[in-house]
């Protein structure tokens, strides 16, 4: 780890709210996309890259008017904010910068004021009574600062009396920014990987093929039992999809071959597709309909070739909340629709399991029904605390009822081990702090950010590390996964401590070997 | 008929316009703009009486604010139950014979006055004290406590320091209410207070006072947590459905 260029916060034992710091973060600023990476999502671009294209002014104001036309959500919390400060110090870029544009109302300010000037009566002829202000470059500029300084975690939304959810504001302005060619180098670029390729690394399919048998050999070297990754094997009961994470990176792996080791000891036939090698959907991160939505077709398009009859969803954060919440709604994998488009997958999908379903979900009815066996000894050289991951805690469920996303991982995680300890109840659960690498901020121009962000869930875990002796950081999230793996050395703790939920099954799962 | 009575019958006209035909706008454009995606905040209700019952809790508890900050909850919890109370007991000038629940309400709301001023003290004290909250107001959040403040001290004058002649009051407004004009007391203090109510009104629907209605439209609140059990589509979203659309490349 080279030495980092900035100021690592010191660990305190406290979430203490810093004082306002006007600035503090305005140096830290991504890298804006280039015309190559904007044309493939279907977004203009100006001749260098983040240099706006002609008549910005107006096509910006145009698309606001435009989405406040189609989203309720964004013309309600453009209204309603009081600034009465009870989100001021909710978010974990303002605990860990001090900068106040990162307080959540100052973040929605920034579009709020713009807002005011352009369409309503007060801002127009009373601009500066209400703090209206008309959108110059300089605002863009923050714009573009500080919405990609948004991990769209929804912590604030939790406590705001009219639940206002900056992450609305924030993949609007992103998506106003995209359409006058200011795009964000990581994540435009990402987009299109997947729409060319299939997923987030741009891995092709005979590579992820050489991937999938090079572990399989893995697995059998360590446990001697012939544990199958499958890739597009038509017929089959369950599609697996999962974050392209998984296929390579560290500690993600490890949690893949905890799925296939599932599948296995259960006897359920299920296989990957090279089509929808993706879980991950940076879409819902610029706030584009179209990209999210033409991006999830590959799951439907996979789940219809394949004849699959359930389709399950590996160990990723926002991709569980745009599976959940969103894919009935995009591509028709759910129950309820009656229109032709969701009838055709519904008469192939299993109506007996909910779809999608999440693979904690899945292991966990396996484990209810005696299906799976463990020797939870063998995660005896763990001590295990989970953080709940922003996304699945504030933006899906799990389960039948509310809340089933807290129970059923931790479910998951205590029939495989012995040793298990919450963190501070007031950062985990619906008021669990992001990773702070979510929601397209994971690339290294933002390490400071990603650094400070981790701030309140640093503190929350060294307190059960100095406290029970932890050390294993439970994750069902490929995002939390690299960014944890790569913040919590600033912090002094060794990055091995960063895992998945089913490396831990992995470990302790017992496989019966084929010849007894 | 006085100047001053025409005057103030004028005003209160044109408030009451302003304030019903605003709301009607901004609830008309809430009602009708779709929200494509299910964005409720969770763990959020699976069924419509939770959701009822979510509502309930937050508009008549301020749960999330609750949640938040013990001391926004208080004073902004105090204030608006303190200005329902009060609201509650001004029926009585707008109805004859008074409504036996309202004459209940009389003496809570004489007293709320005090307690919705100082809830309204506490809220502006926290915007000079809270560096956070000290960055985030704008001059028209503190024109908005002191115009609330205003109503609230100059009606307490007329309860408990300098009675105004309320019977000619209601008079007045019993007549505004079926066109017919009757003299209004020339009491300075009543004139500040009915003046300052008038502008509330009219700002309210170009203000952010448009919580009041927002809350019930926002999605993250209003929404149940049914997304694998229902389909939800919002009209401008169902052209892709069909035709190229329908292809990831």
């Amino acid at each position: 780890m080279a030495a980092p260029q900035f100021e690592v916060p010191k660990l305190t034992g406290y979430i203490e709210v810093p004082a306002v710091k006007e600035g503090a973060s305005a140096h830290i600023k991504s890298f804006p996309a280039n015309a190559g990476i904007q044309e493939i999502i279907g977004f203009p671009a100006g001749a260098e890259p983040g240099e706006l294209v002609d008549g910005w002014h107006d096509k910006a104001i145009a698309k606001m008017g435009d989405l406040l036309g189609r989203y309720r959500s964004l013309q309600v919390f453009m209204d309603a904010c009081v600034h009465c400060g009870a989100c001021t110090d909710k978010c974990h870029y303002f605990l860990g910068t001090g900068d106040p544009k990162n307080m959540p109302v100052a973040r929605q300010e920034l579009m709020r004021s713009v807002y005011r000037r352009h369409f309503t009566f007060a801002g127009k002829y009373f601009p500066s009574l209400v703090g209206a202000k008309d959108l110059t470059k300089e605002v863009i500029e923050d714009w573009y600062k500080y919405y990609y300084q948004c991990s769209e975690c929804r912590r604030c939304s939790v406590f705001c009396p009219y639940g206002i959810d900056t992450a609305e504001v924030t993949m609007a302005g992103r998506e106003i920014l995209d359409t006058v060619g200011y795009g964000q180098k990581y994540t435009n670029e990402i987009m299109g990987k997947l729409h060319k390729i299939g997923n987030n690394l741009g891995l092709p399919g005979p590579a992820l093929q050489d991937t999938l048998e090079g572990l399989e050999e893995d697995m059998l070297d360590a446990t001697g039992v012939a544990v199958k990754l499958p890739l597009d094997v038509e017929g089959v009961e369950v599609l697996l999809v999962t974050p392209s994470a998984d296929f390579f990176a560290e500690p993600h792996v490890e949690s893949l071959m905890g799925y296939g080791k599932v599948f296995h000891a259960a006897g359920i036939s299920w296989t990957l597709s090279s089509k929808a090698s993706e879980a991950g959907n940076f879409g819902m991160f610029i706030g584009s309909y179209e990209n999210t939505r033409r991006a999830a077709m590959r799951i439907r398009e996979a789940a219809l070739e394949l004849g699959v009859k359930r389709i399950v969803v590996g160990e990723c954060g926002h991709a569980w909340r745009v599976a959940y919440s969103f894919w009935n709604t995009l591509i028709g994998v759910g129950a309820g629709g009656a229109d032709p488009f969701s009838i055709e997958l519904q008469k192939q999908l299993d109506p007996r399991y909910p779809a999608p379903q999440h693979i904690c979900e899945f292991t966990n009815d396996l484990i209810k029904q005696g299906k799976l066996k463990f020797d939870k000894s063998l995660n005896d050289h763990r001590v295990v605390t989970f953080h709940d991951s922003c996304n699945v805690a504030r933006g899906s469920r799990m389960g039948d009822i509310p809340g089933g996303q807290f129970i059923i991982p931790r479910e998951v995680i205590k029939a495989v081990v012995n040793n298990y300890h919450d963190m501070a109840e007031e950062t985990i659960g619906e008021s669990t702090f992001c990773c702070g690498g979510g929601g397209g901020l994971l690339t290294d121009d933002l390490l400071e950010l990603r650094v400070k962000g981790a701030l309140p869930r640093m503190e929350a875990l060294n307190n059960v590390v100095q406290e029970k002796k932890v050390n294993f950081l439970a994750l069902i999230c490929a995002i939390c996964k690299a960014q944890f793996n790569k913040v919590v050395p600033f912090y002094g703790f060794d990055m091995s401590m960063v895992g998945g939920v089913h490396q831990l099954v992995s470990t302790a799962i017992l496989l019966e070997k084929e010849e007894e | 008929m006085s100047f001053l009575t025409v005057l103030y019958a004028c005003i209160f006209y044109a408030a009451t316009a302003m304030l019903v035909g605003g709301l009607v706008v901004k609830i008309n454009r809430y009602a009708r703009t779709p929200a494509p995606l299910k964005i409720p905040t969770t763990p959020a209700p699976t069924t419509t009486g939770g959701v009822v019952f979510r509502m309930a809790r937050e508009v008549a508890l301020f749960e999330s604010l609750f949640k938040s900050n013990k001391w926004i909850w208080l004073f902004g919890w105090l204030f608006h139950v303190s200005l329902l109370l009060v609201v509650l007991r001004h029926l009585r000038y707008f109805t004859e014979p008074v409504w036996f629940w309202v004459v209940w309400a009389q003496p809570f709301g004489m007293y709320a006055g005090f307690a919705m001023v100082a809830g309204l003290g506490g809220l502006w004290a926290r915007r000079f004290l809270v560096d956070r909250v000290r960055y985030i107001s704008t001059p028209s959040d503190h024109l908005m406590l002191m115009l609330l403040i205003g109503i609230g001290l100059s009606g307490l004058g007329m309860s408990f320091v300098a009675h105004t002649d309320i019977v000619a009051v209601k008079e007045f407004f019993l007549g505004l209410m079926v066109f017919d004009l009757k003299p209004l007391p020339a009491d300075p203090v009543l004139l500040v207070h009915l003046s300052l109510v008038a502008l509330l009104m009219v700002i309210f629907p170009i203000s952010k006072l448009l919580h009041a209605p927002g809350i019930f439209f926002s999605p993250t609140r209003n929404q149940t947590d049914d997304s694998r059990e229902r389909r939800h589509i919002a009209p401008w979203a169902t052209k892709f459905d069909a035709g190229s659309g329908s292809k990831s490349e």
